[in-house]
């Protein structure tokens, strides 16, 4: 009973990790409608970012947020302005897929001219220190990722609903022209929407950097099941986000620890083609979230 | 107040409107009429920014707006009701309604405008916490016209808000549109339903393949013999 209690929190400690790569990813494919194949690579600029800001500042960890968040919001919302905006007038989503991979690609090449192929690891400043609760060990960084990403998706729903910028950016996703006929400019929506989304990605690395070595492979490692878990709980949606990521996350500690981690990933994937064969608009999608696409 | 001078836009390389000129005085009812295609639904998009006008100019109140985005022409009051209602469908009534009121001058003055529209409108009232894509198409057009009119618009501009409603609605909505000229405000307004909107307009323009063939006021127009020919079926 202690080891399945055990094995389940540490499922929804993975799911709180999963939950707060995954929900920049939902939040620009709900608004903008592009797949952002750099989301990933961009967590790693990030954790190398906090890596260089700890060692170089000598700062807790968890101090390069107030840096990382602001800097990868400005990456992301120049992505969106130089990259993605200027191909929205081709009217063909396949070029912006290939931007993005092109982003994708080229981040990493830098990241493997600057720092090499070679792990870094970010100082841990005590956040690997387990924590007895009842039966159950936690590290006190992971308890901060998974309470970070429940106020996130709360933060981000209350955002989107309850403030008028909020509103607009809903508004440019359900209908772009009706949206700039009550004055909003779409454009803008788009730019602050992708900045939003990659600087969730900045708060993510700041989390995840003390915890997990930086690579410069790191962002295709986690965004894969980041991507898994968009397209499970409901593309666009964030509470989906938070539910996918953590059947994901105790799934794969389950099969992990009880059929084997060989198969784990097996039993994952095979769990998410079920589940999407069963519901494809994924566990809290909407037919109306995916037509959000303007008419 | 507005005046298009040989106006000339278009989708892409496609030019639609072949140097469209009209006006719209204060307190004015202005209908444009004409067939599907010809280009109506297009010069209200000119107007409001979302098409760019590639020759000719937009003036309006003296300043021409003719490359402005649509976001600084909904500042300086002009409000354009889409053709098809247009909501966001996910959203509720109320928060179409705030969408209305988006620009700074509006907001401040939101409250008061939205328990004026609802006033105007009881069925949207009743059905505030709705969301848009559960309501009918009559209540759908009631949503889209109060929306617009949260703007507060100096020129309110109408497409096609009969279009695709049963007859006892589209009587309402007339009713509706009546009660706003009523209130002095300035209008333009695009119509298949020929009949009606001449009835409720001071003049009207005719569109055809992109260019104004007619103008006149509206009472003579509807006894005009090309109008009755080809748009009242007499
Ligand atoms: N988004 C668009 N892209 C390309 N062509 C369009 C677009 N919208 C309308 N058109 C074309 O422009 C012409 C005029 O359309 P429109 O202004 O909608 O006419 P109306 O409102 O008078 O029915 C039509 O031939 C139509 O096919
Ligand atoms: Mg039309």
């Amino acid at each position: 009973m202690d080891t399945f209690l055990q094995v389940l929190v540490n499922g929804i400690m993975l799911g709180g990790l999963f939950t707060i790569v995954a929900i920049g990813l939902t939040l620009i494919f709900g608004i903008v409608k592009v797949i952002n194949f750099a989301h990933g690579e961009f967590l790693m600029v990030g954790m190398y970012l906090a890596y260089l800001l700890t060692v170089g500042l000598g700062v807790h960890p968890y101090v390069t947020v107030v840096a990382l968040a602001p800097a990868l919001f400005v990456l992301g919302a120049l992505a969106q302005r130089f990259i993605i905006q200027p191909l929205l007038a081709a009217r063909d989503e396949h070029v912006q897929i290939f931007a993005t991979v092109g982003l994708s690609t080229a981040l990493i090449n830098l990241a493997l001219m600057v720092f090499g192929a070679d792990i870094v690891n970010t100082p841990s400043s005590g956040l690997r220190t387990p924590l007895e609760i009842g039966p159950v060990r936690v590290l006190i960084g992971q308890i901060c990722i998974l309470v970070t990403a429940v106020v996130a998706v709360i933060g981000l729903q209350l955002f989107l609903g309850r403030t008028n910028t909020g509103r607009a950016i809903r508004a440019v996703a359900q209908n772009r022209t009706a949206a700039q006929l009550m004055g909003i400019n779409a454009n803008r929506m788009h730019i602050l929407t992708f900045g939003i989304g990659t600087a969730c990605v900045g708060v993510a690395a700041a989390l995840v950097a003390p915890l997990y070595p930086t690579s410069p492979n790191i962002g295709t490692y986690f965004v894969l099941t980041a991507f898994v878990v968009v397209v499970l709980g409901g593309l666009g949606s964030i509470p989906g986000a938070l539910l996918g990521a953590m059947v994901i996350g105790v799934v794969d500690a389950m099969s992990g620890f009880y059929i084997g981690s060989d198969l784990r990933e097996a039993v994952v994937f095979g769990m998410f083609l079920v589940i999407l064969i069963l519901r494809p608009s994924g566990l809290l999608g909407s037919r109306s979230t995916l037509s959000h696409v303007s008419p | 107040m507005l005046e298009l001078r040989d106006v000339h836009a278009g989708y892409g390389p496609t030019t639609i409107l072949h140097g469209v000129s009209l006006t719209v005085q204060a307190g004015e009812v202005v209908t444009i009429v004409g067939g599907n295609g010809a280009g109506k639904t297009t010069t209200l998009r000119a107007i409001a920014g979302v098409v760019s006008t590639t020759a000719g100019q937009i003036l309006f109140e003296g300043e021409d707006i003719s490359t402005l985005s649509p976001h600084d022409i909904v500042d300086l009051g002009i409000t354009m009701i889409p053709e098809g209602r247009q909501l966001f469908p996910d959203m509720t009534v109320r928060e179409n309604l705030l969408m209305g009121a988006y620009r700074p001058a509006a907001r401040a003055a939101r409250a008061d405008t939205l328990e004026e529209v609802l006033t105007l409108f009881p069925r949207v009232r009743e059905r505030i916490d709705q969301r848009a894509s559960h309501l009918s198409g009559g209540e759908q057009q009631m949503v889209a016209i109060a929306r617009g009119m949260m703007a507060r618009p100096k020129l309110l501009m109408f497409d096609e808000p009969s279009l695709g409603l049963a007859p006892k609605i589209v009587s309402q909505v007339f009713q509706v549109i009546e009660q706003i000229e009523a209130s002095g405000a300035t209008v333009l307004i695009v119509e298949q339903n020929v009949f009606h909107t001449l009835k409720a307009a001071n003049r009207g323009y005719v569109l055809e393949n992109g260019e104004i063939v007619l103008s006149d006021d509206a009472e003579a127009l509807l006894t005009n013999d090309h109008i009755r020919q080809a748009y009242l079926g007499i």
